[in-house]
C-alpha cells in the first residue's frame, strides 16, 4: 500500500470509492452469523413483515463495514482515530452498494496531522450512510 | 414510551474473547481480502501478535456482550421496534485475536424525538484489553419507532 502524505493531499480531494456486489439473502445470513447481530429483522422475512416491512432489510453496519474496507484499502487501519455513522435509509435485498468519501478539512490537532473525510454509502435508491472518520496521515 | 428512569443504567461488563475464526469469517462476508484480516501465518510475519479485527468489530464486541432479548425487556419494548441510528468509535489500539475484550455499556440518554413517536436510546461503551488498555470507544443510537 501507498501510504498518501499529508502534504499531498487537498481538500475537495476524493478518495478511491468501493462498490459492492448486491446484498443478497445469503450476504445477510453470512453477517448475521459473523457479526452477532442476530436481529431476525435481517434474515427472517416473517419477522420483517411483522415490523412492517415487505421484505428482510440489510444491517445497517454491513454497508458500515464496507466503509471500513474503503478507508482501509487507502490508509492502513492504524491511521483511523474516530468515525461516525448516521444511518439514513435501509439497504434492500438486490442493492448495490456505493461508497464514496472526500476530504473536507486538514488540521493539526494534539500534535498530529489529521485529515477528516465525509463520507456515503448510496444505494440506486438513497442515500444509507453519512459518516465523517478522521485519519492521522505524515 | 421509555422511561427515563434508565439514563445512567450500566449494564455488567461482560469480557469477550477474540477469536481468530470469527475473525476469517467477517473478513470473508465483508469481502475483505488482506492478509492481516485472514491469514494468521501472514499476520504474524508482519509483526502482529494475531489477526487484525477490523474497524467495525467493537461494534461486533457490543451486540456480544449484550442479550438483546433483555435489552428490550429492560426498556419494555420489542425488537420490531428497533433499528440503528447511529454507531461512533473511536480508536485507540488494535484489537487482536487473541485478545480479551472487556465491554462496558452504559445508557447515556434517552431522547423524544417527533413528539415522541421515535425515541433514542444513546448508550456509551468502553473497550478494555487483557493488558487493561482502553482500545476503543463508541457511541450508539438505538431508535424506537412507535409509529
Amino acid at each position: 500500500m501507498k501510504i498518501p502524505s499529508f502534504d499531498s493531499l487537498k481538500v475537495g480531494e476524493e478518495i478511491p470509492a468501493l462498490i459492492t456486489p448486491p446484498v443478497t439473502r445469503h450476504t445477510l445470513a453470512l453477517y448475521c452469523g459473523a457479526s452477532g447481530d442476530h436481529n431476525p429483522i435481517h434474515v427472517d422475512i416473517d419477522f420483517a413483515k411483522s415490523s412492517g416491512l415487505d421484505d428482510v432489510i440489510a444491517h445497517g453496519m454491513l454497508s458500515t463495514g464496507y466503509l471500513a474496507r474503503m478507508i482501509t484499502n487507502w490508509v492502513p487501519q492504524s491511521a483511523l482515530r474516530s468515525w461516525k455513522n448516521r444511518f439514513t435509509a435501509m439497504t434492500h435485498i438486490g442493492d448495490i452498494v456505493t461508497c464514496t468519501g472526500k476530504i473536507t478539512e486538514k488540521f493539526e490537532e494534539g500534535g498530529e496531522k489529521l485529515v477528516r473525510l465525509e463520507l456515503q454509502t448510496n444505494t440506486a435508491q438513497a442515500q444509507t450512510i453519512i459518516a465523517e472518520a478522521v485519519v492521522a496521515l505524515e | 414510551m421509555i422511561d427515563k428512569k434508565h439514563i445512567g443504567y450500566e449494564f455488567l461488563p461482560v469480557t469477550v474473547p477474540v477469536e481468530e475464526g470469527r475473525l476469517k469469517f467477517l473478513a470473508k462476508t465483508l469481502g475483505e481480502t488482506g492478509d492481516i484480516y485472514t491469514n494468521p501465518d501472514a499476520a504474524i510475519a508482519a509483526g502482529l501478535p494475531g489477526l487484525l479485527a477490523p474497524p467495525t468489530f467493537a461494534f461486533m464486541l457490543e451486540i456480544d456482550a449484550l442479550d438483546l432479548v433483555a435489552f428490550m425487556s429492560l426498556l419494555g419494548e420489542s425488537l420490531e421496534k428497533l433499528l440503528h441510528g447511529e454507531e461512533n468509535f473511536k480508536y485507540f489500539a488494535p484489537i487482536y485475536s487473541g485478545d480479551k475484550i472487556t465491554v462496558c455499556k452504559k445508557i447515556t440518554d434517552i431522547i423524544d424525538k417527533k413528539e415522541g413517536t421515535l425515541q433514542f436510546v444513546i448508550s456509551e461503551n468502553t473497550f478494555t484489553n487483557q493488558a487493561g488498555e482502553i482500545v476503543a470507544e463508541t457511541r450508539t443510537n438505538y431508535v424506537f419507532n412507535h409509529k
